[in-house]
């Protein structure tokens, strides 16, 4: 393979990994943008998204009928525990409710543990045949769908804030919690939604990307971490930062791992985010796009 | 007043999350013993393996086992009239939680010897602690460091082939095929690092030439970057030393890339799980393993014969699947037990001195013959090479 070749596919591993990452980055982002809490469950709800439809396919069920199922029920998840957990908590500081939802996203691993044992499970690949060649370098046909989710979600989340009146209600309890109130917003009920809506694009990533990672029970906190890193990489609150974050945290592991050493690859996604933290605090795009004040 | 309310919550939270990882932590937990004998004190043996975690694969099928021979023996009257006592602890595939595991059976429940871990990193880490303790250790892991050097392993026995007897296959192997320039790929762990000093030793012997050498971890969930090496490198052959899940990815990964070359595993994917996870990616792949994989298809003369049957026939109507070759680690561990136990009693310096003088075992793994300088007792021929075709287990001859 020839040295063009080799980058080219070291590039498309990376916009594989990369588009993971964003799709944890997203609802991250989301949901940090309309509650303030940055949802630490966030991993274990592609986890659990992934297992459920794992089984559900396995008892006979059709692809498309395990993901409406998971996504539906993760959603339900995600608001009972914004309701159990988070809404009681919502006058605390943020520190103290980031830590709540640390404690959701362990008792979470722990249920799926209890569930599903720690046999990892795996989904079929939405489309049948083998890997496509461009110029020598092979792209997995899952990754395109990967890729076409992150465009779906981001698609959908901008034509929502943007173009619905509900999405402006969320933005204006964005902008100004306060404020909204007065103009007769509930942010609690918001809030619900949030993680009602997270939840959901959690287990839609985790049904996405099982195919190509498989399903373990502790899958969760390894990809969190990550969506995380991707996350402040962007800007924490601005959702094309987030895919962003994402990619280049997806392309620089896949570089580093292909180009240099495939021992460096953890290190150098965390150095960039310290680089990241030390140099531009604000995210890479969170001065020029983001509205918070 | 709010204050308090948050508190409760956080406290209830917190109570919730440590029952949580409490539940899961001891999920593996299991002891049978009380009910056989004639209130003879009973034998107390504890295992360590990796029931949870990234080496979930291996230590589930351990602990199965252990847990229906340690109700064989019991149901049939314990080992010299006292029952057994088996405890069987969950290690996360760590090695903290092994150390603090091996340390609790040894002080806490004064165990004559120990079985374990199912992986190589927490067995290494297990060492220290019953060479200090002097209690009999019997590993189901694939290192050959764990028992070697073995006059520092004196308390130290292994039921799984060495690196070097699978090596010795693999390189065997290549050399009929008229390979010489290969990749070699691993895991970021002892069982990986262990491999890998094996092979490239005994390689350089061969006169083999290693043109790209990978690592990946555990958790990694794409290897296609290193893989996107091995292509650039003109190697003719690629090995993998790994255990699944991070097998079937990275096997899943290479027939993604379209590489074409052969792929040969180690005996760590020997387990149905490999294929399953693999999907159709897993056929044409060939590996050295035990004859339990096999077992239909080595010749009636072979004396492991009548053992793997039994075991198989065994398992099956208990747990309802096939065992594999890492269950077949545990029973060779627990029935040279058993033996030693048998002829020692509870005695540990007893206990490790009928280990040492194991000969003519016939096991699942193999034909065991220990001496004072190899704690494995294992030979090449209790391996076979075999093909994965149609996501079976073919013989190679």
């Amino acid at each position: 393979m020839d040295l063009t070749g080799q980058l080219l596919q070291l590039l498309f591993t990376g916009f594989t990994l990369g588009g993971i990452y964003a799709l944890i980055a997203l609802a991250l982002v989301t949901t940090f943008n309309i509650t303030g809490v940055l949802n630490m469950a966030q991993g274990e709800f592609l986890a659990l998204g992934a297992l459920l439809a794992a089984s559900l396919c396995a008892a006979g069920a059709s692809l498309p009928l395990a993901f409406v199922i998971a996504v539906a029920t993760l959603a339900l998840l995600g608001g009972l525990l914004e309701r159990s957990a988070i809404h009681p908590a919502r006058h605390a500081p943020g520190l103290i409710l980031i830590i709540i939802t640390i404690g959701l996203s362990i008792s979470l691993r722990g249920l799926a543990l209890l569930i599903w044992g720690t046999e990892p499970a795996s989904l079929p690949a939405f489309s049948g045949g083998g890997p496509l060649f461009v110029m020598g370098a092979a792209v997995n046909p899952q990754s395109l769908w990967i890729l076409g989710l992150v465009a779906l979600a981001v698609a959908g989340l901008h034509a929502f804030f943007e173009l619905t009146y509900a999405g402006k209600v969320f933005r204006a309890c964005e902008i100004n919690r306060t404020g909204a109130r007065l103009v007769g917003i509930n942010p609690a009920a918001l809030s619900f939604l949030a993680f009602a809506g997270s939840g959901a694009l959690g287990a839609a990533a985790g049904i996405f990307i099982a195919p190509v990672t498989l399903a373990t029970y502790d899958m969760g906190f390894l990809l969190g971490v990550k969506g995380c890193v991707a996350a402040i990489i962007g800007g924490l609150n601005s959702v094309g930062g987030a895919v962003l974050g994402g990619l280049l945290l997806g392309i620089l592991e896949a570089f580093g791992a292909g180009l240099v050493s495939s021992g460096l690859k953890d290190a150098l996604s965390l150095l960039v985010l310290l680089g990241v933290l030390l140099g531009r605090p604000e995210g890479l795009i969170g001065a020029v796009a983001g509205r918070k004040v | 007043m709010k204050k308090k309310r948050l508190m409760i919550w956080v406290a209830v939270l917190a109570a919730l999350a440590l029952a949580a990882l409490f539940t899961g932590g001891c999920s593996g937990r299991g002891e049978t013993g009380s009910g056989a004998g004639d209130g003879l004190e009973p034998y107390r043996v504890g295992a360590v393996v990796d029931i949870s975690g990234p080496s979930s694969s291996l230590g589930v099928p351990e602990r199965n086992t252990l847990q229906m021979l340690a109700d064989k023996v019991n149901a049939a009257g314990g080992i010299n009239g006292h029952p057994l006592e088996l405890t069987i602890l969950d290690n996360k595939s760590d090695e903290t939680e092994a150390v603090l595991a091996v340390k609790k059976l040894i002080n806490q429940q004064k165990v004559a010897a120990v079985i374990g871990c199912s992986s190589s990193g927490p067995s290494m880490a297990m060492i220290d602690t019953v060479q200090k303790e002097q209690v009999p250790m019997v590993s189901l892991a694939a290192a050959s460091s764990i028992v070697e050097p073995v006059e520092e392993r004196k308390w130290v026995f292994k039921t799984a082939q060495s690196d070097l007897v699978t090596v010795n296959r693999l390189i065997g192997y290549l050399q009929e095929k008229g390979l010489t320039r290969v990749a070699f790929l691993y895991m970021n762990n002892a069982y990986g690092d262990g491999g890998k000093k094996a092979f490239f030793g005994a390689a350089e012997k061969a006169g083999m030439q290693i043109v790209a050498e990978e690592k990946f971890e555990a958790t990694d969930k794409d290897m296609s970057p290193q893989l996107t090496r091995v292509k650039a490198s003109g190697a003719q052959a690629t090995i993998i030393w790994a255990i699944p899940p991070s097998a079937s990815i990275v096997t899943k990964n290479y027939r993604d890339l379209g590489l074409a070359i052969p792929l040969l595993h180690s005996h760590g994917v020997g387990n149905q799980n490999f294929i399953d996870l693999a999907g159709g990616a897993a056929d044409g792949v060939i590996l050295p393993i035990g004859k339990l994989a096999v077992s239909t298809q080595v010749p009636d003369s072979d004396p492991q014969k009548k053992v793997l049957a039994a075991y198989i026939d065994e398992y099956g109507k208990k747990y309802n699947s096939p065992p594999n070759s890492f269950g077949g680690y545990a029973w060779d561990a627990f029935y040279m037990l058993v033996a030693a136990l048998e002829k020692a009693g509870p005695d540990r310096a007893g206990i490790r001195d009928e280990l040492e003088k194991t000969r003519g075992f016939t096991g699942v793994s193999g034909v065991f013959n220990m001496s004072p300088e190899d704690h494995n007792g294992l030979a090449e021929e209790s391996m076979v090479l075999v093909q994965i075709r149609d996501g079976q287990w073919k013989l190679l001859d």
